[in-house]
């Protein structure tokens, strides 16, 4: 259903990208719950979902966008963001204006960087940004656990 | 009884431009002169910060009896009048406590992590039904249900309670309404269905416009708040709240500050993440804005950041909204009363 959803954003704007699902269902990463439907939008559309913040995106060349919430172990909330760009310098061009001095650069994907409640990768033309809403003991593992989760799906 | 213009004509010729506070009190309290529509060049727009350093203790909510505490030790310096319900009384006039409906514009765009706490919004609909207004008279809003749900907030359209609902749900108006750049429809709700508006929105950086907080958030009224993005947001957001819905119905901002995000927003970014355990208080919506601002470049500083100006996007709208085409409020340290409490 969401590989569907994201082709056919793909498909409304010429992409022909192949259709990837890249949210884990609930229990495929250790202690991760899948606690939400997957939402997707079209790049015309990312204003209703991050209003200021598409410029940056649009500029980029960003296809789509979807979103889905997880929980661990019935306790810590994340948020799951892809954005699917043009191409891969898209996603680089991203990564690299979220970059501040005190993330810390994390094996996933092609690059990520990690702070203590977010992680944001890309691999190829996808940009990925997990964040928990609560700064947990053991929080940063956990997302770079869901991290890697993500980045096998694509 | 007097017309409203026969009103607008004495407060132009009279105890307005005087700078007698008290006499346009009167008259806006009388409910014939919106005086918070277009702040006198004569008077000093009051803002408060309330702070409460305690306010979220050592988790991530903030304790809600505390905001409660916070936002009546705002209005008591706001108002002069310590007891609650006086203090509502004094700010909002007779004839919309006894029957007009009261919005209160939420912002939920960021998501969970950076939104109107819902412990505000639920102490402002308390004093609010205190003060005397019907619970189904108190509307909590926002652009549709999602971002009400950001702000801990569940629909409900029964009126015998506070209602809660979006304008996924009350509808946009056929018809555009105008000035300047902004072109929109605007939203039923504040059209149609409120007689004024307590606007909360959260203070937070903002990638084009540098800074959203109060004016900012009436992009949270019209359909197509992307097509007003252009050049930092710049005149767009003067333009918008210039329109006479927004000019004439929203003017009380209870400012929520209780968490901000000093970088990177307009979303939710933890790592910049802060808790100034504060709210912001004033009709004039500049004012508000100017003083939102310094609290961000504060914020910057101290980490270590660039200014809004130098990081390309210093919020140039506050000053558009002060010139003599918009006149919505000032921009002017020195006509600034602020009080820090």
């Amino acid at each position: 259903m969401v590989a569907f959803a994201i082709a056919a954003v793909a498909a409304g704007v010429g992409c022909k990208k192949k259709a990837v699902d890249p949210f884990p269902a609930s229990g495929a990463v250790a202690g991760w719950e899948k606690t939400s439907d997957t939402r997707v939008f079209a790049a015309k559309e990312l204003w209703q979902y991050i209003d200021g913040d598409a410029e940056q995106y649009l500029q980029a060349g960003v296809v789509s966008a979807s979103t889905s919430d997880y929980k661990y172990q019935g306790q810590l909330e994340a948020l799951v963001d892809v954005y699917t760009m043009g191409d891969s310098a898209g996603a680089r061009k991203i990564l690299g204006s979220g970059k501040t001095n005190d993330g810390r650069s994390v094996q996933v994907g092609d690059a990520g960087i990690a702070y203590a409640q977010s992680v944001t990768f890309r691999k190829g033309p996808y940009l990925v940004r997990i964040v928990a809403y609560e700064d947990t003991p053991g929080a940063q593992q956990a997302l770079m656990a869901l991290a890697h989760g993500v980045e096998a799906k694509l | 009884m007097k017309s409203r213009r026969e009103f607008l004509k004495e407060a132009a010729t009279g105890a307005v431009l005087l700078g007698s506070s008290a006499a346009a009190d009167k008259l806006a309290r009388a409910g014939m002169l919106d005086i918070h529509a277009a702040p006198s060049t004569a008077r000093k727009s009051k803002v408060v910060i309330a702070r409460d350093a305690a306010l979220h203790g050592a988790g991530t909510h903030p304790d809600e009896q505390r905001v409660l505490n916070l936002l009546d030790k705002a209005m008591a310096a706001y108002t002069g009048r310590e007891k609650p319900v006086e203090a509502w009384k004094s700010v909002i006039p007779a004839k919309i406590l006894s029957g007009g409906v009261i919005g209160l514009k939420v912002n939920g765009l960021g998501g969970r992590g950076i939104s109107t706490h819902a412990a505000l919004i639920l102490a402002i609909a308390e004093r609010l039904q205190q003060a005397g207004v019907q619970a189904g008279n108190i509307l909590v809003w926002e652009r549709d249900a999602r971002s009400l749900e950001a702000c801990g907030m569940s629909v409900n359209t029964d009126p015998s309670r506070v209602r809660c609902y979006g304008n996924d749900v009350g509808g946009y108006e056929a018809e555009q309404s105008s000035w300047g750049t902004a072109n929109v429809r605007l939203a039923k709700i504040l059209t149609r269905e409120c007689a004024m508006v307590i606007n909360l929105p959260i203070l937070k950086d903002h990638d084009q416009a540098g800074l959203t907080f109060s004016m900012k958030n009436m992009y949270g009224v019209v359909d197509r708040p992307d097509q007003l993005h252009a050049n930092h947001c710049n005149p767009s957001v003067a333009d918008l709240n210039a329109i006479a819905a927004v000019r004439e119905k929203v003017w009380f901002t209870i400012g929520d500050a209780i968490s901000s995000v000093y970088d990177g927003g307009p979303s939710f970014r933890p790592e910049r993440l802060w808790y100034p355990n504060a709210l912001v208080v004033g009709e004039d919506r500049v004012a508000v804005d100017h003083t939102a601002w310094q609290l961000i470049e504060r914020k910057r500083a101290e980490a270590g950041m660039p200014t809004l100006e130098a990081a390309g996007r210093a919020p140039q709208y506050i000053a558009t909204a002060a010139d003599a085409a918009h006149r919505l409020g000032t921009c002017d340290p020195q006509r600034i009363r602020l009080v820090e409490v």
